[in-house]
C-alpha cells in the first residue's frame, strides 16, 4: 500500500465517524418514536429494536386507541393548526415586504445605503427573549396576547431582514441592462420588474420564503411568552409542555419531535443550494 | 411626489414601518421600563421613574454577573470550537471527490433542527436514567449512571455539546463554499516553488477563507441567543442556577418573578452584548474583504 492509499483510507475513515456523530442523535429520536415504552425504559438497553409500532402517532393524532398510554395529554392538532396558520401567513407577508425592500436596496443608490442595510440587519440581532418583554407589555395592553395576529406580526418583523439580505443578493446577480433595455422599449419600471426581474429571481425568492417559513416554524423564545393557550400555542411550545409533565413519556415526545422535524427536513433539502450562494454572495462581492 | 415614487424610499417604506412598530417602538418602551420599578402585578409602577436604580442594583448583583460571565465564556468557547471543527470538516470534505455532494447534504442535517428540538434531543441523550450516553457507557462497565444534567460542570458541558452539534455545520458549509471557490493557480505555483502543504494553507488558503470565516461568524452572532431555547429545554437554567445564561435569567426575572423593570435593564445589557458581537465580526468581514481585493 502506498502513501496515497493510506491517505485515502484515513480520509474516508474520518468522514464515516463524522457522519455517525452528526446523524446518531437525530436518528435515535426518530427510532424511539416507533418503539414501545418498555423497550425504551429497559435496562440493560435494548439496542436492536424487537418490535416497532405507530401507537405514539395514533395517540397523538387521534386521541389514543386501546392498549396505548391513553389520551394524548397535548392537543397536538390545535398546535399544528396554529403552527401552520402562523408560519404560512407570516412568511407570505415577510416575503412580500422583504422582496420589495431587497429590490430597493439592489437597484437604488442612496445616501448611507450601507448604514441602513446594517441597521435593518441589527434588528435581527436583538435576542428574542429581550424583545419579548416590551412586546408582552404592549400586547397585553391592546389585547393581542395569545392571538394569531400578534404572533404573525412579530414573525414578519423577525423575517424581513433576512429576506432582504437574500433577495438583495439575488437581484444584484441580474444585470441591470436587462430591465433598462425593456424600459427603452416602452416598459414602465413596474412592468420591467414584473416581467423580467421577478421571474429571474424566482428561485431566490422561493428559498428566502422557505427560510422564513423555517424560522417561524422553529421559533420558541417569543411564542412561548406571547402564547398562553391552545388558541395560539405552536408545536415547539407544545413539545416544551410535554417535558414539563410529571411522568415523561419519551416515545410520545419523540413522536411529536418527528412531527416537527419532517416539514423542516423536506424544505431544507429543497433550498440548500440557494441558501449557500445567497448568503455568501452578498458577503464576498461587497 | 413623482420623485418619491421613483426613488428607493417607497420600496423601503413597508419594511421601515413594520420594523419601527414591532422592534423600534418596543425597544423604546423597554428602555423606559428599565428606568422604572415596573412589576406585572402592579401596573401603576410603569409610570414611576427611578433613574438608574435598576442598573445600579445589577452592578452589585452577584447572580447577574455570574450569568453574564458564563454567557460570554460559553459563547467564546462554543464559537471557537465550532469554527475549528467546521474548518476541519470543510477541509476534509474538500479532499473527497467521490460523493462530495452527498456528504455536504448530510452535513446540513443539524441545521434543520430547531433549537428546541436540539435541546430535547440532547436532553434525551444525556438523561441519566435511559439516555443514550449512559446506556452506551453501561455496555463498557460504567454501571453507576452519570448525572449529566444535574452536576454543574457536566451540565454546562452537555449544553455546550448540544450547541456545537447544532451550529458547527453552519461553519462547515460556508467554509466549504469558500474552499471550492479558491483559484487553483496560486496553489500550484506555490507547490512548484517548493512550499509544503502547511505553508500553502497558511499563506494562500487561510487568507482567502477569512471573509467566509467572518460571514459565518456574523451569521452566527445574529442568532447566538438561540442558546436560550436549548438551555431552557435541557435544564431550564438549573440545577440551582448552575447553567443560568443571561437570557434564561432575563426570562425568569421578567415572567416568573414579574420584575419587568429589572428584566428590561438586564435585556438592554444583553442587546448591547449581541450588537457588539455582530458589529465586531461585520467590521472584521469588511476589513478582510478589502485586504483580499488589494492583493
Amino acid at each position: 500500500m502506498n502513501k496515497r492509499q493510506i491517505n485515502n483510507i484515513l480520509i474516508w475513515f474520518s468522514a464515516i465517524i463524522l457522519i455517525i456523530l452528526i446523524m446518531t442523535p437525530g436518528l435515535w429520536v426518530v427510532l424511539t418514536a416507533f418503539r414501545p415504552q418498555v423497550d425504551v425504559m429497559a435496562k440493560p438497553a435494548v439496542w436492536i429494536p424487537r418490535n416497532l409500532n405507530l401507537i405514539q402517532f395514533e395517540t397523538m393524532l387521534f386521541g389514543g386507541s386501546e392498549g396505548s398510554m391513553g389520551r394524548s395529554p397535548i392537543p397536538v392538532l390545535s398546535y399544528l393548526r396554529n403552527s401552520l396558520i402562523i408560519s404560512f401567513t407570516s412568511t407570505f407577508i415577510a416575503v412580500l415586504v422583504g422582496t420589495i425592500g431587497g429590490y430597493g436596496f439592489a437597484r437604488h443608490n442612496f445616501k448611507h445605503k450601507n448604514k441602513y442595510f446594517l441597521l435593518i440587519m441589527l434588528t435581527r440581532t436583538i435576542p428574542g427573549i429581550s424583545l419579548s418583554l416590551p412586546i408582552f407589555i404592549i400586547f397585553s395592553k391592546i389585547g393581542l396576547i395569545d392571538t394569531h395576529i400578534g404572533i404573525i406580526l412579530v414573525f414578519v418583523a423577525l423575517n424581513i431582514p433576512f429576506t432582504i439580505w437574500l433577495t438583495d443578493g439575488f437581484f444584484r446577480q441580474i444585470p441591470r441592462a436587462m430591465s433598462e433595455v425593456a424600459m427603452t422599449d416602452g416598459c414602465t419600471k413596474l412592468q420591467a420588474f414584473w416581467h423580467i426581474e421577478l421571474p429571474l429571481s424566482r428561485s431566490g425568492i422561493a428559498s428566502a420564503g422557505i427560510f422564513a417559513f423555517l424560522i417561524s416554524w422553529n421559533e420558541y423564545a417569543l411564542v412561548s411568552n406571547l402564547a398562553r393557550s391552545t388558541d395560539s400555542k405552536t408545536l415547539t411550545v407544545g413539545l416544551m409542555d410535554f417535558t414539563a409533565q410529571f411522568t415523561i413519556n419519551w416515545p410520545g415526545m419523540c413522536a411529536l419531535a418527528v412531527f416537527i422535524i419532517i416539514p423542516a427536513l423536506i424544505l431544507t433539502f429543497m433550498v440548500q443550494k440557494h441558501l449557500v450562494t445567497g448568503l455568501t454572495f452578498g458577503g464576498v462581492k461587497g | 411626489m413623482r420623485k418619491f415614487l421613483n426613488g428607493p424610499w417607497v420600496l423601503l417604506m413597508p419594511t421601515l414601518i413594520i420594523l419601527t412598530c414591532v422592534v423600534l417602538l418596543p425597544l423604546l418602551l423597554s428602555l423606559w421600563t428599565s428606568f422604572t420599578p415596573f412589576k406585572l402585578t402592579k401596573p401603576d409602577t410603569l409610570y414611576r421613574f427611578v433613574g438608574f436604580r435598576n442598573y445600579e442594583r445589577l452592578i452589585g448583583d452577584f447572580d447577574f454577573w455570574i450569568a453574564f460571565g458564563r454567557t460570554v465564556l460559553f459563547l467564546a468557547i462554543a464559537l471557537n470550537l465550532e469554527l475549528v471543527f467546521g474548518l476541519g470538516i470543510a477541509l476534509l470534505i474538500n479532499k473527497i471527490t467521490y460523493g462530495q455532494r452527498t456528504l455536504r447534504t448530510l452535513m446540513m442535517f443539524p441545521m434543520m433542527f430547531s433549537p428546541i428540538l436540539v435541546g430535547f434531543q440532547w436532553k434525551y441523550i444525556f438523561n441519566d436514567n435511559i439516555g443514550l450516553m449512559n446506556n452506551f457507557l453501561r455496555e463498557f462497565g460504567v454501571i453507576q449512571p452519570i448525572p449529566w444534567l444535574v452536576d454543574g460542570i457536566l451540565a454546562n458541558i452537555s449544553i455546550m455539546a448540544a450547541e456545537i452539534w447544532s451550529s458547527t455545520s453552519v461553519f462547515a458549509i460556508l467554509l466549504l463554499a469558500g474552499l471550492l471557490g479558491i483559484p487553483k493557480d496560486p496553489i500550484e505555483a506555490a507547490k512548484v516553488d517548493g512550499c509544503n502543504s502547511w505553508q500553502v494553507f497558511k499563506n494562500i488558503t487561510l487568507p482567502f477563507l477569512m471573509p467566509f470565516v467572518f460571514i459565518a461568524m456574523t451569521i452566527r452572532s445574529l442568532d447566538v441567543a438561540r442558546a436560550y431555547d436549548i438551555v431552557q429545554m435541557m435544564t431550564g437554567g438549573g440545577p440551582a442556577k448552575r447553567t443560568e445564561l443571561l437570557w434564561t435569567l432575563i426570562s425568569r426575572t421578567g415572567y416568573v418573578d414579574a420584575k419587568m423593570g429589572m428584566a428590561n435593564a438586564m435585556s438592554y445589557i444583553s442587546i448591547f452584548l449581541s450588537i457588539a458581537f455582530t458589529f465586531f465580526f461585520f467590521y472584521k468581514l469588511v476589513e478582510a474583504r478589502q485586504r483580499l481585493s488589494y492583493e
